[in-house]
């Protein structure tokens, strides 16, 4: 048997495998900017307290290997607060989103914290209220500039989706290794694999290129003279 | 408080920034259609007076008030008030992100709650009384500063403030950029705006100022119409303020 012959024989498999993937990035991902984005609000304008919880979420999720926090929540928190049947790959999802949201929470603060002070000056001269400022003239601002930093997040996200292996969940690599297995051909199955990995990504990082583009302001943060 | 005409009383406005005693006491009532001008030397609290008026900056004592009603210590309410009293910067302060046209009618939109189609009108009918209507889909970085004050003080218009707060609207300008702003805020005094203006154009005082007001370490040192500053020999430290960069120009 050839390798091509192999592969068409395992493709419905892999490309469950892909599915897998994408969705623990995408989940992963969602769960990032949910809880980040506020994070980094709470961080600029929040009261002590708040600054100091968001801290140590930070100092926590960035603190630890990844494989360590996997660990944790698969084999600790999950069935420490009775959710101990949930499937793996939603442990994987939560576990990279709750991960990510320290990450991102940290890109958007930079962002926020860029914008000029004189634009919430202004806004409140107009009588907005400080949460219509933020939303009507801060967010729409740091969310511009946050962008090329934030995409740095996908291709992480998607190398470190590959962690989720260690817990069984079945995507990309688990399925490779799988394949890998039972038909003894290393090195061609994980350079197909491989390929694969590198096409999401490059895929992935021309949606948000786009989409910086589609979202570029004349003049504002792009630095171009 | 009997004088109808009254629009702003100004209170006793002391302010500190740490040791540094800023405002020391200032008072006076702005009648409606007045045009008072701030002069005096930097650092004397001519912005941070503006600032107080509507409470950017929250003066430690002393009162605001506006037709009648309290502005300091009025909690929530301080964002009706900030409706009513406009506010134009050194630096413009213009929505980054937003066209001209939308930088007016954003506050229109979000703060008054007009419909899409009325807040367009509206920002359109001030953007043409600031001569810029052909310039509503720029955006700020696509404006000249003299181009980007008018479109703030369109944004400000729009809200049929009260009062106009203008905080050295032209320092940042050249003096041809300076010369179209001031032709718009001459415009807006002749038809009975009220406003309170920090400027060191002198020319501008003398010739729109209802009345002058000369600060110095925080307080009023001087007041009085134009006329009466520059030429009556009572008032001289005014005169001397004015009479440093005469020197300097070699007059």
């Amino acid at each position: 048997m050839d390798v091509l012959s192999i592969l068409i024989d395992w493709s419905p498999y892999i490309v469950t495998g892909i599915a897998a993937t994408l969705g623990l990035v995408l989940i992963a991902l969602g769960i990032g900017v949910l809880l980040g984005l506020p994070m980094a609000l709470g961080q600029v304008y929040g009261s002590r307290p708040v600054r100091w919880v968001i801290g140590v979420y930070v100092w926590f999720f960035r603190g630890l290997p990844i494989l360590v926090l996997l660990f944790l929540f698969w084999f600790g928190i999950f069935p420490g607060i009775g959710l101990g049947d949930v499937p793996a790959f939603f442990v994987g999802a939560v576990v990279l989103g709750l991960r990510g949201a320290a990450y991102q929470s940290q890109i958007f603060r930079g962002a926020i914290q860029s914008i000029s002070e004189g634009q919430m000056i202004a806004a409140r001269s107009l009588g907005m209220s400080r949460f219509v400022a933020i939303c009507s003239v801060i967010l729409p601002q740091a969310m511009r500039i946050a962008l090329p930093g934030w995409s740095n997040e996908y291709p992480n996200m998607l190398t470190d989706s590959a962690v989720c292996y260690a817990i069984g969940v079945a995507e990309l690599l688990t399925i490779t290794s799988r394949i890998v297995a039972q038909t003894y051909l290393t090195m061609p199955i994980f350079l197909v694999s491989a390929g694969i990995f590198i096409l999401l990504n490059y895929g992935g990082i021309k949606v948000l290129h786009g989409l910086e583009r589609r979202i570029a302001i004349p003049g504002f943060g792009s630095g171009a003279v | 408080m009997n004088d109808n005409n009254i629009v702003l009383r100004v209170e006793d406005i002391h302010k500190s920034f740490g040791n540094n005693e800023v405002l020391r006491g200032i008072s006076f009532d702005v009648r409606r259609g007045e045009t008072k001008v701030f002069i005096g030397p930097s650092g004397t609290g001519k912005s941070t007076l503006l600032r107080c008026i509507n409470q950017l900056t929250v003066p430690d004592r002393g009162s605001v008030w506006l037709d009648g009603e309290e502005v300091t210590n009025s909690g929530a309410r301080i964002n009706y008030f900030r409706q009513k009293i406009g506010m134009v910067f050194q630096n413009y302060y213009l929505f980054d992100h937003l066209t001209a046209l939308k930088n007016v009618e954003l506050a229109l939109l979000k703060v008054r709650g007009m419909s899409k189609s009325e807040a367009r009108e509206k920002a359109l009918i001030e953007l043409r009384q600031v001569g810029l209507e052909d310039w509503a889909d720029h955006y700020p970085a696509e404006l000249s500063g003299g181009q980007a004050q008018r479109v703030s003080i369109a944004r400000a218009l729009a809200m049929d403030p009260d009062v106009i707060l203008f905080d050295e609207p032209t320092s940042a300008l050249d003096p041809e950029l300076t010369r179209e702003v001031l032709e718009v805020m001459r415009k807006l005094a002749q038809q009975g705006m009220t406003m309170l203006v920090v400027t060191h154009e002198m020319g501008f005082a003398c010739s729109v100022a209802t009345e002058i007001l000369f600060m110095e370490n925080g307080v009023v040192a001087e007041q009085g119409t134009p006329d009466l500053l520059m030429h009556d020999p009572r008032f001289t430290r005014m005169k001397n303020f004015i009479g440093q960069f005469d020197s300097y120009r070699g007059d």
